[in-house]
């Protein structure tokens, strides 16, 4: 509905647009702002910019949460966790994609039923089950779960990537003797790998993101993820607002910065499989 | 042969969420502290949740929660969604940025908006005190808690249904719109009969999910309020974590588990039969 607007619809429709946006965003630039204040200009104003730049509380809060420790933490179960979703999401949604059995629509319930059933369902028996299999504190462990939780999302996305590929090829392929493990690494892989670098995002964000999960099954400083270890440093001692904030700026950043360069990825993965046309 | 490929999810899924699922509705019959025995109680768990004053207030919250979730999200998304469809121009740029707090963890975004916003000391709410505005940190008071936390939520849900609807209402036909326009539709009307009803079945949907999520509601609750003051704020899931956790009541825990879930099943079999009836 473009061109024939009225000027002033569109002035109007920027302005409340803008306002959103300003909404949106304040919360944040008032971390970013913050983070380089001490505790004293903060309280004197939390709008008025630094003095100086504070920059060690950035440093007091790397040290502070053990980010050296933690950040590695979270960046290995987010490697297992993508790695894991991507392995075993993309053969189930190849099969769901492409052949047709009647157990598939059974499947396909199955996995939408448990998107939507609530953690509390299964935590509690998994929890004292990993305990008494001494895989509290495992990452490798908590990877898994996070792969059962997150798959059925992820197989329905990759789903419509398998769909996009003409059918033609498979079959092509099938008639040259090609095994069915050959067409789905040799024909499919190489086509749908957007797809898959959309999951892998997604899901890579959710895994960094993640708390109650991690806070559960992730207790030690040894295993602990950097969203827990700054969860716990805030919550503990006197509270350094410019500390906690620039600890706030360290723990966002690698999702921010994802975020920013490859937009249009994450917003076909955010809304994709909601838009029903 | 196909179904090899599909055995690794199956597995996984089964043992971490069906079964563990399983045993979490057979412990909702038993008296568990998660180390010695169980022993089988029959419904008692149950009778005790519905003589629990706090398993009530939980489940009002969570009904409050889902009230503000279906209403404030979602006119602010349709509202937005319209906006970006008139301007065109820019509209990438406006969801990029209201797509950040969607991308922020909830620990961090609930300690931001304690710190810098409501904290009575350091933010805005400090600063405007002393403009002289009678503000409070909501989350220190019984009555505005639960409302306080809500309002962090959606600050960082609304540009989800923003961008959700706006995918949508970018495949209602632009002939629809145009002719609309030529009737010279105004924005109210162009709402109400065109592109409301074109992107029906995503609010339907948006709204059934909206129903499940605001009952899994965790994380900005537990990090914020820790379900207090006195309760005020006590979501279900939180109530469920403290018992399993913290008090050693997994039997009761279990129960209200089983509560969640069954405001959950009602939900999905809507959005199933839905999903069904998109074809394929």
């Amino acid at each position: 509905m473009n061109m024939l607007e009225s000027r002033n619809t569109v002035i109007l429709s920027y302005f409340i647009l803008g306002f959103a946006a300003f909404t949106a965003l304040f919360p944040l630039a008032l971390m970013l702002l913050n983070s380089l204040k001490t505790v004293p200009e903060i309280i004197a104003s939390p709008l008025a910019p630094p003095e100086q730049l504070v920059w060690e509380n950035y440093a007091n809060a790397w040290k502070h949460s053990k980010f050296s420790r933690t950040f590695m933490n979270s960046a290995v179960l987010v490697f297992l966790t993508t790695a894991l979703v991507l392995s075993t999401g993309s053969l189930t949604a190849y099969v769901l994609a492409r052949k047709k059995i009647k157990t598939w629509a059974l499947v396909t319930a199955y996995l939408l039923a448990t998107t939507t059933a609530p953690i509390q369902l299964f935590l509690f028996p998994l929890y004292f089950g990993f305990a008494h299999l001494g895989l509290i504190n495992n990452i490798f462990a908590v990877s898994v779960v996070y792969c059962a939780i997150y798959s059925p999302f992820s197989i329905m996305l990759l789903r419509t990537y398998f769909l996009a590929v003409p059918k033609e090829l498979e079959e092509a392929a099938l008639v040259d003797g090609a095994t069915p493990w050959q067409v789905f690494s040799k024909v499919y892989l190489p086509l749908v790998w957007p797809g898959m670098l959309t999951v892998a995002l997604i899901i890579g964000m959710y895994t960094w993101n993640e708390f109650l999960i991690a806070t559960t099954f992730l207790q030690n400083q040894e295993s602990r993820t950097a969203i827990v270890s700054y969860f716990l440093l805030s919550g503990q001692y006197e509270t350094n607002w410019g500390e906690l904030m620039a600890g706030a700026v360290l723990v966002v950043m690698p999702i921010i910065i994802l975020f920013i360069f490859l937009q249009k990825k994450f917003i076909d993965g955010i809304t994709g499989g909601s838009v029903k046309g | 042969m196909y179904r090899l490929f599909i055995l690794p999810t199956m597995i996984i899924n089964i043992a971490v969420i069906s079964i563990p699922a399983i045993l979490t509705i057979i412990l909702a019959f038993y008296r568990w502290d998660g180390i010695s025995d169980p022993v089988f109680i029959g419904l008692e768990n149950f009778e005790r949740l519905w003589n629990d004053r706090i398993f009530w207030k939980a489940l009002r919250n969570n009904l409050i929660w889902t009230a503000l979730f279906l209403t404030f999200p979602i006119i602010i998304g349709l509202v937005v969604a319209s906006l970006l469809l008139t301007v065109r121009r820019g509209s990438t740029f406006f969801q990029i940025i209201y797509l950040f707090p969607l991308v922020i963890s909830a620990v961090i975004s609930a300690r931001v908006w304690q710190g810098m916003i409501y904290n009575p000391q350091s933010g805005i709410v400090a600063l405007l005190e002393r403009y002289g505005l009678d503000l409070y940190d909501p989350l220190s008071r019984t009555a505005t808690a639960l409302y306080g936390v809500a309002v962090v939520d959606l600050w960082h849900w609304w540009g989800f249904m923003a961008v959700i609807f706006f995918a949508a209402l970018r495949q209602v036909p632009q002939e629809q719109i145009e002719a609309a326009r030529l009737e010279g539709a105004t924005y109210f009307q162009m709402m109400r009969w065109v592109l409301i009803p074109g992107i029906m079945p995503t609010i339907t949907l948006m709204m059934i999910m909206t129903v499940i999520w605001s009952f899994l509601v965790f994380d900005f609750v537990y990090v914020m309020t820790q379900g207090g003051p006195a309760s005020s704020s006590e979501v279900l899931s939180t109530m469920a974590y403290r018992r399993a956790f913290y008090e050693l009541k997994v039997g009761n825990a279990a129960a209200i588990a089983i509560v969640i879930s069954l405001f959950g099943l009602v939900a999905t079999f809507f959005y199933l039969r839905l999903q069904r009836g998109e074809g394929e």
